[in-house]
């Protein structure tokens, strides 16, 4: 519970100065994701803790290396939540981990991303200034939002210091519905329910089984349960955090990993690798030898992008690349927040 | 950059070099360029910035689009985008030595998705028609700014506009999947994807809000929510503004997040009852507005419970919607709250603050006091359930000076919404009105911080220039060693 943003800021300028990589660390629960890179350790896990937290406003702040299993533990007194649910990952992950990786999990299309729920944050930049954007309410379009645009940026567009999340209350009752289904009906199944006014907040594929969550008031949630039917799965909180964790037997073994984010409605990608669907079909995990380019393709042909999540050659690119226009719109962009280029250089994209 | 042109016989023949150009690919009726039509697009909704642009141009193709700014880009020409010019900050006020683009002729929708819930339209067309487009299908497009009739879906992005639903269902940036844009330069890049999350950079929150700094949007995918089986609307009357403040507050800590949660104030609720009829009592200090959609039986459950809550802190009157005609009679009067107002002071000046909730009490006691030093009437009308204020001042443009004293009252209402924690504006965008205030938000150093942004998008500084962010002089003493 420390703020320790001075000395974050201080190595930033001895970085700066000597020109030398910095390689950004919260947790440390992360080092699978993204590409292999190196540099001098800048440790977030000493600046953390609850800067502010008004149950009232729905807001949160906290320093970024707080760990979100101490941030759900704290909501959850209030009966509040992180809308997002992002892993916790043994317990090792943290806020700024979380916006920096844009990890989300089976809420996802229900109550929106990391991104989403985020008000504000304060970076330390390239040049060693700790600046402020956004804030704690809930509109605010003074200036670019560069709080958002941290999302997914792994690091690479500055150091996080500091997070304003919005938060939610929990739902009055939970319960998931299971029904046995191939991939293709699933897929169909997804689209129809998926368009109908239900208290939905997850449906997921896996398994030859598809898994309906049903959160809100207690009569919504059982007037649902009359109309489409199922069985009604014991301990499903559990099963749910097997997925959100990626623990889920599914995520075992070192073979590559596929995070596919296509459109909801394309059909089954077609191959023979082991799926898991998550997201109301909107994401797309796969376990596959295979190169970046052919999960590009499957992507392409679902009108999304594709990603090699965990293991594989880290070497090499592993996201979906980029467009000349946009590759040159992130160059620029990195040099405006990073002009040195110090922050977790190759981390995202080998020539970032 | 541009000051060099500023003799009238160069504006006049660069005004003669760009139609030349112009009319090798726009139809005739495309560029306008005679003083009295021009006279059209000399303001938006904030009609205290006027500016006559060199010239308006309504393109009917992102093709058309991409040679007016490749063409502008080459000759260093400040380029305005417009969209139905409903945007209340000024931010579509013309630039006098550049285009004002008008995006009013890219008005179709392109494609409707209803298994994947996605519309994907041209930037012109108008809020509304999204969600009267795609009603048959069950759906429609969340974010229902006041001024929906009107506002395109690409000033929407450029504000990031909200409106009265986006405490449950979010702001612009919360329903836009994907969009295609211009660069100053003219190139095409696309944003975003079909899929929730796209890898690189997330530019499109970036970019929405940007207030055309950045980009010219030429493509809108929307996501589209199934419509709620069941919505109702509770109207409870307070006698102090403090109680329904504690109403708000107390409403949200029960867990229940209604769909909308307004309020207005005594000038408000007298205004638009005078206006509408919609049975608003008058002889109350405030009124709220909470609306509870979703599955029938949650909305019959939350109704019952909010209509006790309201009773408990103290509302002198609670009466519920029962068909959709009164819920959407209650409605009416607050959606012309602004023109209502209008009815009763010769001009209004709204403005567009946001604070934290619990400072709702003591930012609307400070408002009363100042109104009473400024000698200025306020009618307040606001989104409570995220603390987005609309004070609207009330003046008379034909007595001197009094505009003057409007804007500085407006200025320090701002100042005071950053001071306890909020920001100056929450919809309607700094623009040119609120570029001084940007200073009260914002260090130097965050200042420069956008400035870098701008340059890494639009190097040349040719899109909507001299709005959103105030040039600091440190940056001038640097741009005039540029030059
Ligand atoms: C090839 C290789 C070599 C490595 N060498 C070393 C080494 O020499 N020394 C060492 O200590 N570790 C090393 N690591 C581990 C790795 O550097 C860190 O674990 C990682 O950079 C920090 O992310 P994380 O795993 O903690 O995940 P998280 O903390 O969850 O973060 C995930 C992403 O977010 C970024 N991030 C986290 N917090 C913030 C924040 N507050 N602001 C901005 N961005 C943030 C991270 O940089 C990362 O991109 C190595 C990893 C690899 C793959
Ligand atoms: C009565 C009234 C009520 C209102 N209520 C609300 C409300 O509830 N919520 C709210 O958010 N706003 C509200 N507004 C403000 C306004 O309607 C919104 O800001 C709206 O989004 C502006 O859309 P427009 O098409 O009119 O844009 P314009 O006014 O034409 O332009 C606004 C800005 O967007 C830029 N722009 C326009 N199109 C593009 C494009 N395609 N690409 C890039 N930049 C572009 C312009 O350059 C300008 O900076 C209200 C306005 C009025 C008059």
């Amino acid at each position: 519970m420390t703020d320790i943003a001075d000395r974050l800021v201080d190595q930033v300028m001895t970085a700066k100065t000597a020109s030398r990589p910095l390689m950004i660390r919260g947790g440390g629960s992360k080092t699978f994701l993204g590409r292999a890179a190196a540099g001098e350790t800048l440790d977030m896990s000493g600046h953390s803790g609850v800067v502010d937290y008004s149950p009232s406003e729905l807001v949160i702040t906290a320093r970024a290396g707080t760990r979100i299993a101490d941030v759900r533990r704290i909501l959850d007194e209030q009966s509040q939540m992180l809308p997002f649910e992002p892993p916790e990952f043994e317990g090792r992950a943290t806020l700024g981990g979380a916006l920096a990786a844009n990890t989300s999990g089976p809420a996802r299309p229900w109550r929106g991303s990391v991104r989403d729920a985020l008000l504000g944050t304060r970076i330390i930049n390239g040049k060693g200034e700790h600046l402020r954007f956004g804030g704690v309410v809930m509109k605010n379009v003074a200036g670019y939002d560069l709080s958002r645009a941290q999302c997914g940026a792994m690091g690479s567009l500055g150091v996080i210091t500091e997070l304003s999340i919005r938060v939610i209350p929990k739902p009055e009752l939970e319960t998931t519905l299971v029904q046995e289904c191939n991939e293709a009906t699933a897929i169909n199944k997804m689209i129809e329910l998926c368009r109908q006014p239900r208290p939905l907040s997850a449906v997921c594929w896996t398994g030859g089984r598809l898994y309906l969550r049903l959160s809100g008031a207690e009569q919504a949630v059982a007037s649902t349960i009359g109309y489409w039917g199922g069985e009604l799965l014991e301990r499903a909180a559990d099963f749910w955090r097997l997925i959100q964790e990626q623990t889920h037997e599914f995520f075992d073994g070192d073979m590559p990993l596929w995070r596919l984010s296509v459109k909801p409605s394309a059909p089954p990608l077609g191959n023979d690798a082991p799926v898991l669907l998550d997201w109301g079909g909107a994401l797309r995990w796969v376990r596959a030898e295979s190169s970046l380019t052919a999960m590009e393709r499957y992507a392409v042909s679902a009108q999304g992008q594709a990603s090699l999540y965990r293991h594989g050659d880290r070497n090499g690119e592993v996201y979906h690349r980029l467009s000349p226009p946009l590759r040159a719109l992130h160059q620029r962009l990195k040099a405006a927040l990073d002009p040195d280029g110090i922050f977790n250089p190759g981390r995202l994209y080998s020539w970032l | 950059m541009y000051s060099s042109v500023t003799s009238t016989s160069s504006f006049e023949t660069r005004k003669k070099l760009l139609i030349e150009e112009m009319a090798k690919f726009l139809p005739s009726d495309s560029i306008i360029a005679d003083e009295e039509t021009l006279r059209v697009y000399e303001c938006d909704g904030l009609s205290a910035y006027c500016e006559r642009p060199l010239l308006t141009v309504l393109p009917d193709s992102v093709e058309n689009v991409q040679k007016i700014l490749k063409l502008c880009h080459r000759w260093g020409v400040p380029v305005v985008a417009r969209g139905a010019g409903t945007g209340l900050s000024a931010g579509a006020t013309p630039s006098p030595e550049g285009i004002l683009l008008s995006l009013a002729r890219l008005n179709r929708i392109l494609r409707i998705d209803p298994e994947a819930r996605t519309a994907t339209v041209q930037p012109g067309v108008r809020n509304l028609a999204i969600s009267q487009a795609v009603e048959p299908m069950g759906l429609f497009y969340a974010p229902d700014p006041s001024s929906q009739i009107a506002c395109t879906i690409g000033g929407n992005l450029a504000e990031n506009a909200g409106g009265a639903h986006c405490l449950k269902y979010g702001l612009t940036v919360h329903n836009v999947l994907a969009f295609e844009m211009l660069t100053a330069e003219g190139e095409r890049v696309r944003v975003g994807g079909q899929g929730l999350d796209n890898c690189g950079f997330d530019l499109l929150p970036l970019i929405i809000g940007s207030e055309g700094l950045l980009g010219v949007i030429t493509e809108i995918t929307v996501k589209l929510l199934p419509s709620p089986d069941a919505a109702q609307v509770i109207m409870a009357a307070f006698d102090s503004v403090e109680k329904a403040g504690d109403a708000v507050a107390g409403v949200i800590a029960k867990g229940i997040i209604p769909a909308a949660l307004e309020m207005m104030d005594r000038y408000a609720i007298q205004a638009a009852e005078d206006f509408v009829r919609a049975g608003y009592p008058t002889n109350v200090e405030a009124l709220l507005l909470c609306e509870i959609d979703g599955v029938r039986e949650e909305v019959a459950e939350y109704v019952e419970q909010v209509e006790d809550l309201f009773r408990e802190l103290g509302a002198v009157a609670v009466r519920t919607s029962q068909s959709d005609a009164e819920r959407a009679l209650l409605w009416k009067g607050r959606k012309s709250a602004f023109p209502a107002v209008g009815r009763i002071s010769p001009d209004y000046y709204c403005m567009d603050g946001v604070i934290p909730r619990s400072q709702l009490s003591y930012v609307l006691t400070r408002m009363r006091e100042m109104s009473e030093e400024y000698g200025l009437r306020v009618a307040n009308v606001f989104h409570a359930g995220d603390g987005n204020l609309h004070p609207l001042i009330m003046f008379d443009a034909n007595v001197p000076g009094e505009f003057e004293k409007t804007e500085e009252f407006g200025g320090r209402i701002l100042e005071l919404c950053v001071a306890v924690g909020g920001c100056i504006t929450g919809e309607h965008g700094v623009g040119l009105e609120k570029i001084r205030q940007m200073r009260s938000q914002f260090s130097d150093s965050e200042l420069e911080q956008f400035h870098a942004v701008k340059e890494a998008f639009d190097p040349g500084g040719v899109l909507n220039p001299g709005k959103g962010v105030p040039i600091l002089r440190r940056c001038q003493e640097y741009r005039s060693i540029g030059n």
